[in-house]
């Protein structure tokens, strides 16, 4: 489902803050896949995903996603293939527009935009029922605006939005790392639920080793822009979060020192 | 200080500021929709006026120069979005560079810094001399209303369609709009052509009113668009929240401005020191929100900006 080869991206190349963010970096994931991301601060893991969403160029490798190369694709065309749920609850909604405006911007994501209405009577009714899977009274407020609602209400929005047209990937930033526990478990309940139900190949970075473990059937562990651990099916499946500290501990030869992550 | 002299003066103010509110309209699209400041405005409103009275000069029915106009103004308006997008130069910056090329580019439209155009031997739309007595449909008041409310609504139902509403979320949040498939650079170069083709309509309107296009007529439009808006924002947006009515609003701010500016002439104020007042006003009440946010805000509002951060 997506494959990436040899990808790299170097950031400020040729000056002092020059940060080779992602090196010679490959990774393929199979159709139906979820595989969830961790990696201390600056590993690349946010910069694998830009790569992916085209944020910017990479500066050499290919990107391939349903078996279209789209390396050289612009950020909004990509945009087909992928959902995308940010670490900022400010970032995957528009805030001056309503929450069924929201909807329809994400409903028509891959399609060409018309003079034809921008929100139609059945869509409203559709986004009723879709909001009720939330469990937050969403399906009440349709018209009220974006910016008024807290942050893991707008992060299950993002995430309603970002699943709407079933994408080929669903690309997950930290996207509960912003919100309270509470909320976080809960944003992260309806992830499952609609990977699940829709059958989404994903990639979730999170700080949260339990998480990591909890969710998915494949764990990647990223450093210095390179992946150093990759465990998938039964390993998996009884990894503790001790077992992935000796392991990081071992692929890296440092010990693992994110607070966050440990505690998490 | 005759009062009668100012009373006199106020239907003039009300077709001026009515004139002037298109083109406010039409940066009410760039300052408030797409979140840019668009500088071309400057420049773009002497073209509409300068390719309208050269038109009606050559012969053209006032209908087709209009419309001339507007088409000219979206093409000041689509230099702009490419110098803005495709070469990548600040907002800002690419106005700029339009604006200064336009003043060129008029002279050349007009042949010299200045046309006149007489209402006399021409069939003009609207002018300072269909203010009063002249039949009610012909009232340069009424046939501006009229326009306004037409564009009014096209611009209510553009902003409604797919299209329209991939421009709002491009102005309100580029990153989502990229990520929902919306090409943002199409989104800015469209927005800056429709409101630099309000601001060129705007613009041949305001020449056939006063009778002659020129070079500097265009000059400091952006800060009268910009009062226009704040003007409209403060006085009717606890009540106006419906997109239509905001850009009523902005009209209706056009209007006050043009009111307080005879008042101000009536008072007998040196008309040279006009601009600065105008500046002045503006530039504070572009800070209020600023001062607000920073010195006033309860701390319970503050809280709701942090949550909502
Ligand atoms: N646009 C950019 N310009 C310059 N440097 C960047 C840019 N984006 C990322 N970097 C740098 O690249 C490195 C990797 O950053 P990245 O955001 O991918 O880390 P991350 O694994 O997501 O970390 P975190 O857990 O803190 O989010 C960092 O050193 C970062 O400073
Ligand atoms: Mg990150």
């Amino acid at each position: 489902m997506l494959e990436l080869k040899n990808v790299s991206k170097t950031f400020n190349a040729g000056t002092v803050n020059e940060k080779k963010a992602l090196v010679d970096f490959s990774l393929t994931l199979n159709d139906g896949d979820f595989v969830t991301v961790i990696g201390g601060n600056g590993a690349g893991k946010s910069t694998m995903m830009n790569a992916i969403a085209g944020v910017w160029q990479v500066d050499s490798g290919q990107i391939i996603i349903d078996g279209a190369d789209v390396t050289r694709l612009p950020e909004h065309k990509r945009a087909v293939f992928l959902g995308r749920v940010f670490q900022d609850p400010m970032t995957g909604t528009a805030a001056t527009m309503g929450i069924e405006e929201n909807l329809a911007l994400a409903k028509r994501r891959g399609k060409k935009r018309t003079l034809r209405s921008g929100i139609t009577k059945e869509e409203r009714a559709e986004y009723r029922e879709l909001l009720k899977i939330l469990g937050l009274g969403l399906e009440n407020r349709l018209t009220s605006k974006v910016g008024l609602l807290s942050g893991g209400q707008r992060q299950a929005l993002t995430l309603l939005m970002a699943t709407l047209k079933k994408p080929k990937l669903l690309l997950l930033d930290e996207h509960t790392a912003a919100l309270d526990p509470k909320t976080a478990a809960k944003v992260l309940e309806t992830t499952q639920l609609i990977v699940e139900r829709d059958k989404l190949t994903t990639l979730m970075i999170t700080h949260n080793m339990k998480d990591a473990i909890t969710y998915g059937n494949r764990l990647i562990m990223l450093m210095d822009g390179h992946i150093i651990l990759d465990i998938s099916g039964e390993e998996k499946k009884k990894l503790t979060v001790e077992d992935l500290l000796h392991k990081f501990e071992a692929a890296s030869g440092t010990e693992f020192t994110n607070d966050k992550a440990i505690l998490g | 200080m005759n009062i009668f002299n100012l009373i006199n003066a106020l239907p003039g103010a009300v077709a001026q500021g009515l004139i002037w509110g298109i083109a406010a309209i039409g940066i009410y699209i760039t300052y408030r929709v797409l979140d840019i400041a668009d500088l071309t405005v400057d420049g773009s409103l002497g073209t509409g006026g300068a390719v309208c009275i050269v038109m009606m000069l050559s012969g053209h029915n006032v209908y087709v120069s209009l419309l001339v106009a507007t088409l000219a103004g979206m093409c000041t308006g689509l230099v702009t979005g490419i110098l803005h997008t495709f070469m990548g130069i600040p907002a800002i910056l690419s106005g700029i560079l339009t604006q200064l090329g336009l003043y060129s580019v008029n002279l050349k439209i007009m042949g010299k810094s200045n046309q006149a155009i007489n209402v006399d031997k021409f069939d003009l739309l609207v002018s300072l001399r269909y203010i009063r007595d002249v039949v009610f449909y012909k009232n340069t008041i009424l046939v501006v209303l009229v326009i306004t409310l037409l564009l009014v609504a096209i611009l209510y139902w553009f902003f409604g369609t797919e299209l329209g509403c991939s421009l709002r979320a491009t102005g309100c949040n580029g990153n989502m709009a990229r990520a929902q498939g919306i090409n943002t650079n199409f989104s800015k170069v469209l927005g800056l052509m429709i409101s630099n083709g309000l601001v060129g309509l705007s613009g041949a309107l305001l020449s056939q009113y006063q009778g002659f296009a020129d070079i500097q007529m265009g000059r400091g439009a952006i800060v009268i668009g910009l009062a226009a808006v704040i003007i409209g924002e403060a006085v009717f947006g606890k009540v106006f929240k419906n997109f239509a009515l905001k850009l009523i609003a902005v009209a209706f701010g056009s209007i006050i401005y043009y009111f307080v500016l005879q008042i101000v002439i009536w008072l007998g104020i040196d008309t040279n020191l006009l601009k600065l007042l105008s500046a002045i006003v503006v530039a504070i009440f572009l800070a209020i929100p600023y001062w607000k946010a920073k010195y006033f805000s309860k701390p319970a509002s503050k809280k709701e900006v942090k949550t909502n951060a």
